[in-house]
């Protein structure tokens, strides 16, 4: 070391700024007069500019994913309607029989309006987080084996570039609880979801097409598999996706 | 939410999960927005700790499991040092889960090899060769140095998630950058001998 030995720590401390105005006016005005300081300060900086952003490594784009996914089993464990209601019924009673008719008759209404909300919240959220696409292709022949292993199904990826409708990418997200896969479609400069998830479920709701929040929601269910698109664009829009959609997996 | 009775209990039995997962979500999307910027910084400091690219993935993968479930706990500021803490800890973890297993070579680590830097400062990789430089000093020093230089965190940000006094910080910092110039500037090292 060329410096003071007492100024040593005060060198460091004013090239990370952390030294009181006091300081660092004691130490620039010691700096003019101490040469082997001054040399010191030098050598410091110099070692600073070695320090360039990409000495940094940066997390590989499958940690991202792999965290995601993580975060999403531990905020959503599988969730089992079948036992919240079976105590209740064996509750029994008349109350109860007309309840559970209820129940049966409306509950394709509620899953609906359930489900309706989660695809729009799952469809701001992939637009806010910034997190839209996980794979970023319009080649779906590489979107559906990107899927393998991730989920317990093959969804549909169909290309609608010729229709308007150009394939993004694909992504995976949550409904109900499952991890589900995300098509990325793009229209002009709108972005369409598309959720897959087997249809399987009792209470699937019949063919949706609405507005909601100002967005447009359509379902459909192909083959034992419900989709459900969602964007911001015209509900007519929409229906039109999903009638290339399906015209085009047929 | 008020939780109705007899007939309209159905929909409330269906529609149960629906506020915990919002409340759910609302946090998830806070944790999201707050914490998956730091992913890059989680990671490097990981790196540079276990210098093993499949355990730092590991270990950030712990750490970010690890801040969710404790993401109730944050005070809502230095959402990175509040990171970097926690991978402190998964790290510290990881290393005792490996000590009665595999012997680490941290021996061959501790003293810097002083004729490398030069030869490999001929290679194109000047990056590769910092990286290697920086991996090589002792455990503490390189700590506190990758926080600093690389994370750019203060001092007592530095002493929360290194767990010692500020002093200790600044003296540890002091000997890598000291080390560090000696391996990486060579003409330090002519100075040096010239003047004393």
């Amino acid at each position: 070391m060329t410096g003071c030995a007492d100024k040593a720590m005060l060198l460091h401390a004013l090239i990370d700024s952390e030294l009181d105005a006091v300081n660092s006016v004691a130490i620039e005005a010691h700096l003019k007069t101490c040469a082997g300081c001054a040399a010191e300060l030098r050598r410091l900086e110099q070692l600073r500019d070695l320090m360039t952003p990409n000495v940094r490594y940066t997390a590989p784009p499958s940690l991202h994913d792999k965290i995601v996914m993580g975060l999403t089993e531990a905020i959503m464990p599988t969730p089992k309607p079948q036992r919240r209601l079976a105590p209740w019924v064996a509750g029994g009673g008349l109350t109860a029989l007309a309840a559970s008719l209820l129940l049966l008759v409306m509950m394709p209404q509620l899953s609906a309006t359930h489900l309706e909300d989660q695809v729009i919240d799952d469809h701001v959220r992939s637009l806010l987080a910034n997190h839209l696409i996980d794979v970023a292709t319009s080649d779906r022949h590489v979107v559906k084996p990107w899927f393998n292993g991730k989920i317990d199904f093959a969804p549909p990826v169909v290309d609608l570039a010729d229709q308007g409708f150009p394939l993004a990418g694909g992504r995976l997200d949550y409904l109900d609880g499952k991890v589900v896969p995300a098509l990325v479609y793009h229209r002009r400069a709108h972005s369409i979801n598309v959720f897959v998830r087997p249809a399987h479920d009792m209470a699937s709701p019949g063919n949706v097409a609405t507005r909601r929040n100002g967005y447009s929601i359509v379902r459909w269910s192909h083959h034992g598999l419900e989709c459900w698109a969602v964007s911001d664009i015209d509900l007519d829009e929409l229906k039109m996706f999903r009638r290339d959609f399906e015209a085009r997996i047929t | 939410m008020t939780r109705g009775a007899g007939f309209f209990r159905p929909y409330m039995a269906f529609s149960a999960r629906r506020p915990t997962s919002r409340v759910d979500g609302d946090a998830t999307a806070r944790f999201r927005q707050t914490m998956l910027p730091h992913m890059d910084a989680a990671y490097n400091f990981a790196r540079y700790l276990a210098r093993d690219p499949v355990a730092a993935e590991d270990i950030v993968q712990e750490a970010f499991l690890s801040a969710f479930r404790s993401f109730g706990g944050w005070r809502g500021e230095g959402a990175k040092a509040w990171l970097l803490a926690i991978v402190k800890h998964v790290f510290l973890d990881w290393v005792r889960a490996h000590r009665e297993g595999t012997q680490t070579s941290e021996s061959e680590d501790l003293t810097p090899d002083p004729d490398t830097p030069e030869s490999l400062l001929l290679q194109a990789n000047e990056t590769a060769m910092l990286r290697q430089t920086i991996a090589g000093l002792p455990e503490p020093f390189r700590e506190t140095l990758v926080l600093r230089e690389l994370e750019d965190l203060s001092y007592k940000e530095n002493a929360v998630i290194t767990a010692v006094p500020i002093g200790t910080v600044m003296s540890r910092l002091a000997r890598a950058r000291e080390m560090l110039s000696v391996l990486l500037l060579p003409d330090a090292e002519i100075q040096r001998k010239a003047q004393s």
